[in-house]
């Protein structure tokens, strides 16, 4: 919700509207999951509830400049919302006892909201099935995201656009197709069965790390970091842990965005260059909200069924957030940790970073075994990580000769600039050996 | 970014609050503590115990002065506060506004200080910068995260 550019001189009735304008976004970040939960209820499709709610989003805008913004501002856009769908049917005449009785509930409510307007024994509920239907694996990938900052997170089109460096057009457009597919395929307005649950949960998990990463790992831009699209990723895995307290995993990926979010202010140097994790200042890590990590992980673990993928993830962020420097971290610990992640979730990535903690733990000769026998599986050619994992413990090793001709392979498959010219000088400061 | 709600409360909140029903005032607070936490933006708070059980450092003179009990020229006594995450001040005013409290009571709304906002040209900003330099220039072993 943005201000239009009107003019130079902003009048006292532009400075009201812009004034309803922030207030409005305030509440629907606050109550966008909450009325489009209710309204999905009361309406049986979710797309149609959005409408209804950017319907009443307007509505607000004209009254609340006006008027200003009325004291249970969610309640009121929820009737006005729930009015016009009203209208809508009577309107279609399609007004049969349902409707009429849904309209004498909302007559009773008589738009007088009450601080308990929404119905505190389902209200809950129905967000973590909001939460599941945003998150539907017949949506792609990018609607699933779009969906659920939207309907769930409470952010307008403009700031999805600005978080994904997308143009607004694209996302206002997965959005319109996301609600058409969601009512094409009859997605029920419902949590899924227990044989789904797990692989449904893990899209919902997966759809919030994604937009965390946008903005720890920026996939363009110029940025190196964007933490406000991770805060609010954050946000939103606290609040999805809160809808399903008896879930490790929800837990565990509230303690990994924790842990990695911790980091934040040390992970770029001044001129724009990404700090490795071993090179940060460890002085500016933000030591609350590590803690906040510990405690959502603990949490975790006392539910008592283990840990999975994002459990055994955010213990190996645990370990490096309590090192008090890169050498004194716990190596050994970490080795353990991905060779049970790479049980559980397997991927060549993770055997990488298994051999860079085994060669922190025991050395660089066992480490250089591990990478040799990754390198032959052929799984990471042409990774830039892998060549230079290799050069710095064939360097380690004295073995300059090769190393230096790992950087430099690893120098010319990186796609980053910075990264190629860190490289390159890594591999001209390496002394050649005697003979 | 994010907010600190300090809660102030003047003689007449004080009063109000001694002739509240305690149950109710704390079944109040836990539902607006509850509704922070499901929000996902609740990331600390603390409720303190009476002005009287405190003590006041004075730094006017040299040691310290310590007094014991509230601090006598304040109107207003500071029992507790929230710090939360939100993406605006608009935000942060909207979960304000919702803090059941009464007549008598305020609370006082103040952005927390980031990183950001220190002055990149302080001795110890410029030392953190120089390591950094220094350690760019060292290792290339980049620990998985």
């Amino acid at each position: 919700m943005r201000a239009d550019a009107s003019g130079s001189v902003e009048s006292a009735s532009d400075a009201d509207a812009d004034q309803a304008r922030r207030a409005l976004a305030a509440v629907w970040r606050i109550e966008s999951a909450r009325i489009v939960a209710t309204l999905t209820r009361f309406t049986d499709d979710v797309g149609q509830a959005e409408d209804l709610a950017q319907e009443a989003m307007l509505e607000a805008l004209r009254q609340w400049t006006e008027e200003g913004v009325p004291n249970n501002a969610g309640a009121w856009l929820t009737t006005v919302a729930k009015r016009r769908a009203i209208d809508g049917w009577r309107r279609r005449e399609r007004l049969d006892e349902r409707y009429a009785a849904m309209a004498r509930d909302l007559e009773q409510q008589g738009g007088e909201a009450s601080r308990d307007f929404f119905d505190p024994d389902t209200i809950d509920d129905d967000v973590l099935r909001l939460v599941f239907v945003a998150c539907h694996p017949v949506l792609s990938r990018e609607a699933q995201i779009a969906l659920t900052l939207r309907i769930v997170g409470g952010l307008s089109s403009e700031e999805i656009a600005r978080a994904f460096l997308v143009p607004v057009a694209t996302v206002q457009q997965r959005i319109v197709r996301a609600k058409k597919t969601l009512a094409a395929a009859n997605v029920p307005f419902a949590v899924p069965e227990p044989q789904d649950y797990a692989e449904r949960l893990g899209s919902v998990l997966s759809v919030l790390y994604l937009i965390f990463n946008e903005g720890y790992l920026p996939a363009s831009g110029e940025e190196w970091v964007r933490p406000d699209v991770s805060a609010e990723a954050l946000r939103l895995a606290r609040m999805v842990a809160n809808l399903m307290p008896r879930e490790p995993e929800a837990w565990s990926l509230v303690a990994l965005m924790e842990f990695h979010a911790s980091r934040f202010a040390a992970r770029v140097a001044r001129d724009g260059t990404p700090i490795p994790l071993d090179e940060q200042d460890r002085s500016c890590w933000d030591r609350a909200q590590i803690e906040r990590g510990r405690i959502a992980l603990a949490r975790a673990d006392r539910i008592g069924r283990g840990r999975a993928s994002y459990g055994l993830q955010a213990a190996i962020a645990e370990c490096h957030a309590v090192a008090p420097t890169a050498a004194d971290t716990d190596w050994g610990r970490i080795v353990v940790l991905y060779e049970a992640l790479g049980r559980v979730a397997p991927s060549p990535v993770v055997e990488l970073n298994r051999a860079v903690a085994v060669a922190m733990a025991t050395g660089p000769a066992s480490a250089l075994r591990l990478v040799d026998e990754l390198e032959r599986s052929g799984r990471l050619a042409g990774y830039p990580g892998l060549r230079a994992v290799r050069g710095e413990l064939l360097a380690r090793l004295g073995r300059t000769q090769e190393a230096r001709g790992e950087l430099e392979t690893a120098a010319r498959l990186t796609g980053n600039t910075r990264e190629r010219a860190a490289l390159l000088a890594k591999a001209a400061a390496l002394r050649p050996t005697a003979g | 970014m994010k907010y600190m709600l300090i809660m102030r409360a003047n003689e007449q909140g004080i009063e109000a609050y001694q002739e509240m029903d305690l149950n109710e005032v704390i079944a109040a607070m836990g539902r607006y503590n509850e509704s922070l936490i499901k929000a996902g933006v609740l990331l600390a708070g603390e409720g303190l115990a009476d002005a009287t059980e405190g003590f006041v450092v004075d730094f006017d003179s040299t040691p310290p002065v310590v007094t014991d009990g509230p601090y006598a020229e304040a109107k207003e006594l500071f029992n507790g506060f929230w710090i939360i995450q939100v993406s605006s001040k608009e935000e942060a005013a909207e979960w304000a506004k919702r803090c059941p409290l009464g007549p008598g009571a305020r609370l006082e709304v103040r952005r927390v200080t980031e990183l950001e906002d220190f002055p990149q040209d302080n001795e110890w900003i410029r030392k953190e910068a120089e390591w950094r330099d220094e350690a760019e220039a060292g290792r290339l072993a980049r620990p998985a995260e």
